[in-house]
């Protein structure tokens, strides 16, 4: 186990960000960490990277306990805090070195890696300028490379494409999954393609409470209801569809557009199309509402946690 | 602690802060020194640097805050501290090399004032009149007392995300450990224990190394007032744990 929180609590003043979370990350894993704004993901960071201490509860990594062994823990992880800090005032290669010193590298060594570290993110053609003339994308490299520098065993990136163009967040992705190998990854986003292009598993967190801790496939194979948006011409008796064989339940989306799902592992669609048929209506629009994880990440964290 | 100090100190030079230190520190103490009457050696007719030691501390007031203010302020603000706690560095790493930073570039602004020593020697009648022991003492109390300074302005620098407050906080607090304990001290109330109040200033120690006098009480109390600081600072830095 390369990450374990066990029963981690955060209180700031009279605020509860976190309440009694627990899960572990494997060694060589790459997990989403998702959470509407203000869940806890970044507080959960924070305590994990030894920036802040737990309330209650314990946090390791790579079997160094963040509480009493930090500085341990903080020589294997590489961070990237949220909104991406950087000496703005620094050239790259400088600011690069300088994280580098902070890990005990230097000299030739040093060099080489910065150098390695500045191709392999894509920064060759920007590597002579001051940070602060950097845009965010750019910016947002330094901030992979200063946290890949060291070639950390456990990788924890919060928000690492946050504001970035479509470009952007492909060639970030790219990077994030190139350098992943052979490390352990967790990562927060707000972007659901991102957790499904990634990751292995997903944990997501709303409230300071895990509301989902598991592997991708089986988190979207268990909403495996089939659900349509049927587009008739003109209105149709929500009773007479209630009717079919096979329908669990209808929702009036609008004027002849009804949101109609089927019971588990039924095909409604040739049913949907007979009745349309026998009732001589016209059917202009049949399509499945893919379940994905943007939907289950929206069931999950849209309710209250009770109390 | 040596990568914060090179950090520290490099953006010093990057940001023109450090040229303008050095620049108005010497133009103030050249001006006043050399220049205007009330103040200058040509027109007091000793050899002395009476001048530049007492009135150097009132320049640091002003000018080692501006020095400190940024330095945990901005990293506060930037977010960029997260990024130093987050590295295998100690507290005192940071602490003491944004400390050592800071007090390098203030020695490196008083060097050139050696000049003097050497200038008032030449005018001394005889050549070489001038109270040699009297001057290495008032240096060492000079880079001592700046090293409180330091240490005030990173203490408050360390309590604000603000650069402004830092400024003025510890603008007010090396003021107050300068003169004001001493002023206190003539208070009619305090009277009694009157000698008492005077030593925790700086000044009565300052003015016993101006002396050429270097007891190790004096010594004893600029460092352990340094210490004091930084350490007040470091237990700031480590609040967040609490």
């Amino acid at each position: 186990m390369s990450i374990v929180i066990q029963n981690l609590s955060k209180v700031y003043g009279a605020q509860r960000a976190l309440s009694n979370i627990s899960f572990s990350v494997e060694a060589g894993e790459i997990v989403g960490f998702l959470g509407p704004n203000g869940a806890g993901k970044s507080t959960t960071f924070k305590i994990t990277t030894g920036f802040l201490p737990p309330t209650e509860g314990t946090a390791t990594v790579a079997g160094f306990n963040v509480a009493d062994q930090a500085m341990e823990v903080k020589k294997v992880i590489g961070y990237l805090p949220e909104h991406n800090p950087l000496y703005l005032d620094m050239f790259v290669h400088e600011y690069l070195q300088f994280v580098g010193g902070l890990y005990g590298m230097k000299g030739q060594r040093l060099k080489n890696k910065v150098g390695e570290m500045v191709e392999r993110c894509g920064l060759t053609r920007e590597q002579n300028k001051k940070i602060e003339t950097l845009s965010k994308g750019y910016r947002q490299r330094v901030g992979l490379a200063q946290a890949l520098l060291h070639d950390p065993k456990v990788l924890i990136l919060d928000e690492p494409t946050s504001g970035l163009d479509p470009n952007q967040l492909v060639e970030i992705r790219k990077l994030i999954k190139e350098v992943s190998e052979n490390k352990t990854v967790i990562f927060s986003t707000h972007i659901m393609q991102e957790v499904e292009a990634l990751c292995d598993r997903v944990v997501i967190i709303n409230k300071g409470e895990i509301v989902a801790n598991d592997r991708l496939s089986h988190l979207l194979a268990g909403k495996r209801k089939a659900a349509f948006a049927v587009e008739f011409e003109g209105e149709v008796s929500m009773e007479e569809l209630k009717q079919l064989v096979g329908i669990d339940t209808v929702e009036r989306v609008k004027a002849g557009t009804y949101k109609i799902e089927g019971k588990e592992g039924v095909d409604i669609r040739a049913e949907l199309f007979r009745f349309a048929a026998d009732k001589q209506l016209s059917l202009v629009g049949l399509k499945q509402e893919q379940q994905n994880l943007e939907s289950i990440f929206q069931e999950l964290t849209k309710q209250p946690v009770e109390a | 602690m040596r990568y914060i100090l090179v950090k520290e100190f490099r953006s010093f030079l990057n940001s023109l802060i450090a040229y303008m230190v050095m620049a108005v520190f010497l133009t103030a103490m050249g001006l006043l020194t050399w220049v205007f009457p009330d103040t200058s050696v040509l027109n007091y007719g000793f050899a002395d640097m009476g001048t530049l030691f007492s009135l150097a501390p009132y320049v640091f007031i002003f000018l080692i805050p501006a020095i400190t203010m940024r330095s945990f302020a901005e990293e506060k603000k930037s977010g960029t501290l997260e990024l130093l706690l987050t590295k295998p560095l100690s507290d005192w790493d940071i602490v003491l090399g944004k400390f050592f930073a800071c007090f390098f570039l203030v020695v490196i602004a008083i060097l050139p004032t050696l000049i003097y020593y050497f200038s008032i020697r030449q005018l001394g009648n005889p050549i070489g009149n001038i109270d040699t022991s009297g001057v290495m003492g008032s240096y060492i109390g000079l880079l001592l007392l700046s090293a409180i300074f330091c240490s005030i302005g990173l203490l408050a620098s360390s309590s604000t995300p603000n650069q402004i407050v830092a400024f003025i906080l510890a603008a007010f607090l090396c003021f107050i450990i300068f003169t004001g304990f001493h002023s206190l001290s003539s208070l009619p109330v305090l009277a009694s224990v009157a000698v008492g109040v005077k030593q925790l200033g700086i000044l009565h120690h300052y003015e016993t190394l101006s002396k050429g006098l270097i007891d190790s009480r004096d010594v004893i109390y600029f460092i352990s007032v340094t210490a004091l600081l930084l350490l007040f600072t470091k237990t700031i830095l480590s609040a967040r744990t609490w």
